[in-house]
């Protein structure tokens, strides 16, 4: 009987800069050639060695399990070691874990993704897998709100699915010196300008706690129901496995009954300090 | 509830063992290969400990518990189990402060993992009390129930023999009967005993709950035991439930909790609080625990290892950026909260089994019984929301 | 496409949704088309502010410049949107720079017209004021969530 906390090893194929403070890693098993499946939304604890362990949500595309994807932010002691991992290296994963985005939920309706800072990473699998079956759902928005330009994560990418004529794609930044031309202000004000029919769109929103709020207040004065909007919530994660206690946000741990949360549920908390 | 490892008894026979019979209990356990653990003085408390023999047992003591108090005293009569509960709970045996979880090492690079040797050894608890059977049960439900188990924790609970006690009297800071959690044994048990003490006779009336509890009892002298032996074993245990030192009033306690999340007595709890995490210590079912990943100084051999951790930190709910629940007002919060509310939600049932621990080893004699009433007897008349949209109950 | 009437516009402007016909009617009054081309500045800071902006497309931004720093955006604007609020209030002078970022059409609203029709009909100054005071609250709560600076 394997022990849930014992981590699977993999290498890292492709490490690749994003922005100043964050990294893309490529990973492959160490043994065998197993496939990692996950639903877009999912997480993994992600090991580097003696430092400890890290819940990182799955960043590629849900439906090329051959090589799994994270994105990280390197802002903690763990995360700040990650930054210097390179091509070769070890470290152990666990998972997939936690609920997923309500892709199939959303299909034949409008689909409005709502992305703050790094909280595009949890989303892009969502991302690419709605726009890999784009017949099955109506009109497709994406809204992206970052701190600056320099900051904007995968901003190639952003530019492709822009380029396609049936994807809104929208990028804002709280703040620009000159020379950017693209806008300007918090990601809520993109809400107004984007066309959907709000009683049938689901909302997929994912960035800061505080983000996420005001986006579903703005989703739900346009008029799309709480019950179709869905939030990735974050909290201090040791276990993964609902035994740690670590992640409870009421009645509700993350790592099991989370990530992915509908916002009705989570509403009444959300304004609530400290919980 | 119930027991993990034998074919449970359901109609069961009483039968009388006397006190002079009683330290064969331990030898046959010791005998069967069982490391047995139970009550004894240590450090002036009634802990649970290994017992060498019968002798071990703190026959002739009593504790006496209040709020923030706790002390021993000499009963005027030789009672082995004469005590309520102390600091320790059997949680330390089957969900263990620290726990090894793996090692692994590194050479050129390749990190090779090993698992933990797994816990086999058989553990005998003598001296369970209800509510202490009511936490174990409850600890099963968050480590075994769950969509991931915490196998270890199988394995102690699988070769745990358990030898339940009857309360022969209440503590001051006990409340089982408000919880519905005691005093007297239901199931979960092999063996149950009830010890009564009369003028010149000391002896237990005992039933088995499964076949190998049937069967160590079948190796000590015993005998059936007659209708007043068992009405006097009944006695005790009525005696017992009408001398609670505490009592809560649980209807709709969760209703309750979720609706005043923002009631002004979390602020005056937390002016007393000293968010020293001494009740989660204690508690029998507080199961909240922390991941350490360990390196040796030339990095070549990792370990990971579980230890209990404490909601009242504020390391508990880092997150990038500072501490979820910065003050202590949130920390007592959501240690109460989940304790008699969230935890229903978390695993059907609540999370207190009454055994007035947290209560008695406060150190500035903070209670939760108190606290809940005082939130039911103050609640704002207009506030009826409840955040987890459960409606009052 | 160029066939659209100057009221019919006006009347089609997110600003301008609900209000009466006769006070859409009031307005054209003051109201002419404008167009500026990419990086040419509608208007600078300190300047008289005598016309707002109801922007029909093309992007706007609303600009500071520091010394050191050079242009600081503090928003952009877009088809929709309304630029400029500063002709509400005495001394009628912009605070800030704007600036086409592209190509941009837009009703320009005579400033003191208005102002005048405000003051002799007095439920139309409130239609007006209605509006202006969303846009500001608006602009303030996503002045404020921008100084939360939520993503560092």
């Amino acid at each position: 009987m394997t022990h849930p906390m014992v981590p699977r090893l993999w290498w890292i194929t492709r490490r690749r800069r994003e922005t100043h403070d964050t990294f893309t890693v490529e990973l492959k098993p160490s043994n065998g050639s197993s496939e990692f499946r996950f639903a877009p939304g999912q997480f993994n604890m992600l090991y580097i060695w003696g430092a400890g362990e890290v819940a990182i949500s799955i960043s590629g595309d849900p439906n090329a399990p051959g090589s799994l994807i994270h994105t990280i932010r390197s802002v903690g002691a763990v995360t700040r070691l990650m930054q210097k991992l390179k091509s070769g290296d070890e470290v152990g994963v666990r998972g997939p874990f936690g609920s997923c985005w309500p892709i199939e939920q959303a299909v034949s309706g409008d689909v409005i993704f709502v992305a703050g800072g790094v909280g595009l990473a949890p989303l892009r699998p969502a991302i690419y897998h709605v726009l890999a079956q784009r017949k099955r759902y109506q009109r497709v928005v994406l809204l992206y709100g970052t701190r600056a330009p320099a900051d904007i994560l995968y901003a190639r990418e952003l530019e492709r699915w822009r380029a396609r004529f049936d994807a809104q794609v929208r990028v804002t930044v709280d703040h620009a010196a000159g020379g950017w031309m693209g806008s300007v202000g918090v990601v809520t004000h993109l809400i107004a300008r984007a066309r959907f029919d709000p009683a049938r769109t689901t909302a997929m929103i994912c960035g800061p706690e505080v983000m996420m709020r005001f986006t579903a207040m703005e989703l739900e004065k346009r008029g799309v129901p709480a019950k179709n909007m869905h939030i990735s919530m974050e909290r201090n994660m040791k276990c993964a496995l609902g035994l740690c206690g670590h992640c409870q946000y009421g009645p509700s741990f993350i790592c099991k009954d989370g990530p992915v949360f509908s916002y009705e549920r989570l509403k009444p908390l959300l304004a609530i300090r400290e919980v | 509830m119930k027991t993990m490892n034998n074919a449970v008894i359901e109609t069961r026979p009483q039968f009388v063992l006397e006190r002079s019979d009683f330290n064969r209990l331990i030898e046959i356990l010791h005998e069967k290969g069982y490391q047995v653990l139970g009550p004894r003085l240590r450090d002036g408390a009634i802990v649970y400990d290994e017992l060498e023999s019968g002798g071990d047992l703190p026959a002739g003591w009593t504790d006496e518990q209040d709020g923030g108090t706790y002390r021993l005293k000499k009963r005027n009569d030789e009672a082995i189990f004469g005590y309520a509960v102390g600091p320790h709970s059997w949680k330390k045996f089957l969900h263990p402060p620290q726990v090894r979880l793996w090692k692994a090492r590194r050479k050129d690079l390749k990190i090779e993992v090993a698992q933990e040797e797994q816990p086999v050894s058989k553990k005998a608890f003598i001296g369970v009390r209800s509510c202490e059977l009511h936490a174990i049960a409850i600890q099963d439900r968050v480590f075994l129930q769950g969509p991931y188990q915490d196998p270890f924790y199988k394995l102690r609970r699988q070769n745990a023999f358990i030898v339940a006690v009857n309360c022969g009297q209440a503590g001051g800071t006990c409340f089982c009967v408000s919880m519905r959690t005691g005093p007297k044994v239901t199931d979960g048990f092999d063996l149950s005993l009830t010890e009564v003490l009369e003028d010149v006779r000391h002896y237990f009336v005992v039933e088995s709950g499964t076949e190998l509890g049937a069967e160590v009892l079948a190796a000590l002298p015993h005998n059936a035991a007659n209708e007043k032996e068992k009405t006097s074993a009944e006695e005790v245990v009525k005696n017992t439930a009408a001398h609670m030192g505490r009592a809560m009033d649980i209807t709709d306690i969760k209703g309750l909790l979720y609706r005043n999340y923002e009631h002004p007595r979390w602020e005056n709890v937390a002016a007393r609080c000293l968010t020293c995490g001494n009740c989660t210590m204690v508690c029998p079912t507080c199961f909240c625990m922390t991941v350490e990943d360990t390196t040796d100084l030339e990095g070549e051999h990792a370990e990971r290892w579980q230890k209990w951790d404490s909601c009242f930190t504020t390391d508990f709910s880092y997150i990038h950026g500072g501490s979820v629940r910065s003050t202590a007002k949130a920390r007592y919060r959501q240690w109460m909260t989940h304790k008699l509310a969230t935890w229903i939600d978390q695993f059907g049932i609540s999370g207190c089994v009454g055994c007035g621990r947290c209560i008695t080893w406060c150190p500035v004699g903070i209670d939760l019984t108190e606290e809940t009433a005082a939130i039911r007897g103050s609640e704002a008349p207009g506030r009826k929301e409840d955040p987890h949209g459960n409606g009052n109950t | 496409m160029e066939t659209e009437t100057l009221e019919g516009i006006l009347a089609e402007h997110p600003f301008a949704k609900g209000l009466k016909d006769d006070y859409v009617q009031l307005m054209m009054g003051c109201a002419s088309n404008v167009r500026f081309e990419a990086g040419q500045f509608i208007f600078h800071g300190g300047e008289d502010a005598n016309q707002f902006y109801l922007i029909r497309d093309g992007k706007v931004s609303l600009e500071v410049f520091a010394a050191q720093r050079g242009p600081l955006t503090i928003l952009t604007l877009e088809g929709g949107d309304v630029l400029g609020w500063s002709w509400l209030f005495p001394p009628y002078r912009w605070k800030f720079d704007a600036r086409a970022l592209e190509r941009t059409r837009a009703l320009g609203l005579d400033a003191t017209c208005l102002r005048t029709k405000c003051e002799a009909d007095h439920d139309l100054g409130y239609e007006l004021l209605k509006r202006f005071v969303l846009v500001v609250e608006q602009r303030l709560q996503a002045a404020r969530f921008q100084l939360l600076n939520v993503y560092s």
